[in-house]
């Protein structure tokens, strides 16, 4: 069984097409990314995963099972997203602890003391952040809450929107550990959207390269060793992210 | 080398919040000739201040003091508001990071670019026309007539930054600070401007500060390099030396960076209790 | 004995829920009571309070009890505000009518600004066809005047301060529901709604629990600063005899009392009328000061 499944995927935002005819699966446990630039399409599929876009037609399913065009509680339990813009996706009047009680309030799930105390250890949060607001966090600290925020729920499948191009590199390096770990530890399944190809080197399996709504050409990650990649939109986004083929 | 183009001596900018005065720039000296300076640090080490220092743009209420700032031999500082609004544009431009926010809406790219040259000298209707499409041209506009008609909203990003670009040199400054120039665009069209930039800076010999966060963009762009962290300069080295940087931080930061040929397990992070003594 | 310390406060690790939202209203107070305005303002509602909470204590006399041999006097050490045509003493029915203000705006704000807040917040945050029949019928009780809307309330229901302050209620709702509503619209699309509707909560969670915590800063501002209106409000509709009925001390109806002495004595009128807008003031600068504190991106900073 896989984990994400998309078959003739068709995005429209009221008559424009923006993503056309995307079919890939990514099997359980594997970490998959979408790379491409602005405007390529690649995040509006993530969105329409998560049911935050919904004029899609085609198929999607989710470990198994296929998807809604809406988020929905028993969809909540299995996939999660993490946000691009850390300032953005943590509610600006609510305390680290409001923010990860939520998700166990929704679901009714108890002992929600110990099982926040021990996601903010499981993301590297030390317990004196617990109940500060989002403007006492750093952009990394914030970044390290949504990923605590979506593991919340124990998700088996992650969809992850950039999660660090708008921290510095010091910080992502740490977000990126983080989320390498993480996966290790829980079995998790990644789908990440980047425009990043070094990125994808080091915390993919495979990518999916997307031009102006298409999936252009799916390559391993060790493509990005010697920029084997049979697409030339591929070879041209290789060599404008500084890869030199066969060296 | 000839009298530099821009003498700083210990820069300070700084801003009051509840707990006292903070500095965000604490005692920044530098020289700069006609070359290529590249200042590089992570939000918030002072980096985007220094360049609006040099530039006045600092508003109330920080504060900025500096033993010297000089260009061309005039103290920036004790310049009147009227001569300090001559000499921005005409002699030193500045290239902001998203051409979204610094066109207007309202007005075609031609005419905004018009009113950045009358701004400073009062050429006729034709030569300010043919001023205009020739740095559109070298600003590697393909159709200079058809996209000075065009509005903001009509261009892309990376067509949006090289009129950005066209309206900042077309004074023909002596001096180019670029504050993170390419971050909003895609890949493919940052080493185009960049190249475009560069090409310019060349040509017309001019000085040029690029300030970025990334390292090797700025090693490949600039002959020198400053690194800044919590606004002092941790290491200052040719470009062309930066792999056998000294200091831990800017080694941490180089080897935060995901190689394309990646093969370690974990990305190394910065140990910041290392140098930062205070 | 720990909260009593600035630290505690200010502690940049706040270690409970208590301790952090103590916090951030610790801070907020002292922005407001850094701002000179706000602090006048404070002080005028804080009059306005206890006067209206210890009127029986401080009013030198009855507000009812006439004494008709000391008719229409001037001010005096007896009588610090004179007295009106009935003999009463016009400092006692001021002070007795800061309970009617207060009880009016109070009832006002409770009924119409989360009428307004909710029908707003649904409207922004559904959109479609929900928004278009919730903003129709904001629409249709914006474009009548206040007032006029107000008195054709009252003219339904009867004269009487019940009424009077139901009809204001209802013309105040809408300006308040337009608020939410742009609020909504512009935080709607956030990822932080967008996160909270993947963990599977449902839209009266979102709109109850983030949406609207969100608009009540603003809010908060725009209700303070229309007290001052619905005062006035309150006032002409007392004025013209279909507010507070006598005997009742309302300041607007003794102010229409007053007018037909208004030549000769000129106190009649004009005491009640220092009060409102003495009172009008007080919640303007209250309200500007609250702005600058709650949301300093509109505060008017120079």
């Amino acid at each position: 069984m896989s984990a994400i499944s998309l078959q003739g995927l068709d995005i429209s935002y009221g008559s424009a097409k923006v993503v056309e005819g995307v079919s890939f699966d990514v099997a359980e446990g594997e970490s998959f990314a979408l790379v491409g630039e602005s405007g390529s399409g690649k995040s509006t599929v993530l969105k329409a995963i998560a049911g935050l876009a919904p004029g899609w037609t085609g198929e999607i399913s989710v470990l198994g099972q296929p998807r809604g065009h809406r988020p929905g509680r028993g969809f909540a339990r299995r996939c999660q997203m993490v946000f691009q813009d850390p300032y953005g996706s943590l509610h600006p009047r609510k305390t680290v602890d409001t923010v990860l009680s939520e998700p166990l309030q929704v679901h009714g799930l108890g002992s929600r003391d110990a099982r926040v105390e021990e996601m903010l250890r499981a993301v590297g949060l030390d317990r004196r952040f617990r109940f500060r607001y989002p403007h006492q966090l750093s952009g990394g600290q914030r970044q390290r809450v949504a990923i605590a925020r979506a593991l919340m729920l124990e998700p088996k499948v992650m969809l992850l929107d950039e999660p660090t191009s708008a921290l510095d590199v010091s910080v992502q390096a740490e977000i990126l550990n983080l989320l390498k770990r993480l996966r290790a530890e829980q079995g998790l399944t990644y789908l990440m959207v980047t425009h990043n190809l070094p990125v994808v080197g080091f915390m993919c399996d495979r990518m999916a390269v997307m031009n102006r709504g298409r999936v252009v050409e799916i390559a391993p990650a060790t493509a990005l060793h010697d920029g084997s990649f049979a697409d030339p939109y591929s070879r041209a986004l290789y060599a404008a992210s500084g890869g030199t083929a066969h060296d | 080398m000839s009298a530099p183009l821009l003498s700083v001596e210990d820069l300070r900018v700084s801003f009051p919040t509840p707990a006292g005065r903070v500095e965000v720039v604490r005692g920044l000296s530098f020289d700069l000739g006609r070359e290529r300076l590249g200042i590089v640090g992570e939000s918030g080490s002072g980096k985007s201040m220094t360049g609006r220092a040099i530039l006045r743009l600092v508003r109330a209420p920080g504060q900025v003091t500096a033993k010297r700032m000089e260009f061309e031999g005039i103290e920036i500082q004790s310049l009147s508001e009227r001569r300090m609004h001559d000499l921005r544009g005409a002699r030193i431009s500045m290239i902001m990071q998203d051409p979204k926010f610094s066109l207007n809406p309202v007005m075609t790219v031609g005419r905004q670019i018009a009113e950045a040259l009358q701004a400073h000298e009062r050429p006729g209707r034709r030569a300010t026309r043919a001023r205009v499409l020739e740095m559109l041209d070298a600003v590697r506009i393909n159709e200079p007539e058809r996209v000075a008609k065009m509005y903001p909203h009509e261009i892309s990003g990376g067509m949006g930054q090289r009129v950005m670009i066209a309206m900042m040199l077309i004074p023909r400054p002596s001096l180019l600070i670029a504050d993170e120039p390419t971050s909003a665009l895609d890949v493919s069209v940052q080493a185009q401007v960049l190249d475009l930039i560069d090409e310019l800076v060349r040509d017309h010999g001019m000085g040029l500060i690029l300030i970025s966060h990334d390292l090797n963009l700025v090693s490949r762009y600039c002959d020198r390099i400053m690194v800044m962290n919590a606004g002092r300069v941790v290491e200052s080295c040719a470009a062309a030396d930066l792999h056998r940087a000294q200091h831990p931080y800017t080694r941490g930061l180089l080897a935060a960076v995901p190689r394309m040929h990646e093969t370690r397990g974990t990305l190394p992070v910065l140990d910041r209790s290392d140098w930062s003594g205070t | 004995m720990q909260m009593l310390r600035r630290d505690w406060y200010l502690d940049d690790a706040p270690a409970s829920r208590l301790q952090a939202n103590a916090g951030r209203f610790y801070r907020a107070g002292g922005l407001l009571l850094r701002n000179p305005l706000a602090v006048v303002g404070g002080a005028i509602i804080l009059l306005l309070v206890l006067t209206a909470a210890l009127a029986p204590w401080i009013a030198p006399y009855s507000a009812v009890g006439q004494d008709l041999s000391a008719r229409l006097l001037p001010p005096s050490a007896q009588h610090w505000m004179g007295t009106d045509e009935l003999g009463r003493d016009i400092l006692s029915r001021v002070i007795y009518g800061a309970r009617i203000t207060l009880m009016i705006v109070a009832l006002v704000a409770v009924i119409s600004a989360p009428l307004g807040l909710i029908i707003g917040a649904v409207s922004g945050y559904f959109g479609g066809w929900v928004d278009k029949v919730l903003m129709g019928v904001t629409d249709v009780f914006l474009s009548m005047p206040k007032l006029i809307l107000a008195l054709a309330f009252v003219a339904a229901l009867g004269p009487g301060i019940e009424n009077a302050i139901i009809a204001i209620a209802i013309t105040a709702w809408p300006a308040y529901a337009r608020i939410a509503r742009a609020e909504t619209l512009t935080f709607c699309q956030s990822d932080f709604i967008g996160a909270t509707r993947l963990l599977g909560a449902s839209h009266g969670r979102i709109i109850l629990r983030h949406v609207l915590p969100l608009c009540t800063s603003s809010m908060i501002v725009r209700v303070t600063l229309d007290m001052a209106g619905i005062i006035l409000t309150a006032a002409g509709l007392g004025f013209l005899g279909l507010g507070a009925q006598p005997p009742l001390p309302e300041w607007g109806a003794m102010i229409s009392r007053g007018r037909v002495f208004i030549l000769d004595q000129w106190w009649v009128a004009t005491m009640p009328g220092f009060a409102i807008i003495l009172v009008s003031l007080g919640f303007c600068f209250l309200g500007d000061g609250l702005r600058d504190v709650l949301d300093p991106k509109q505060g008017g900073k120079s």
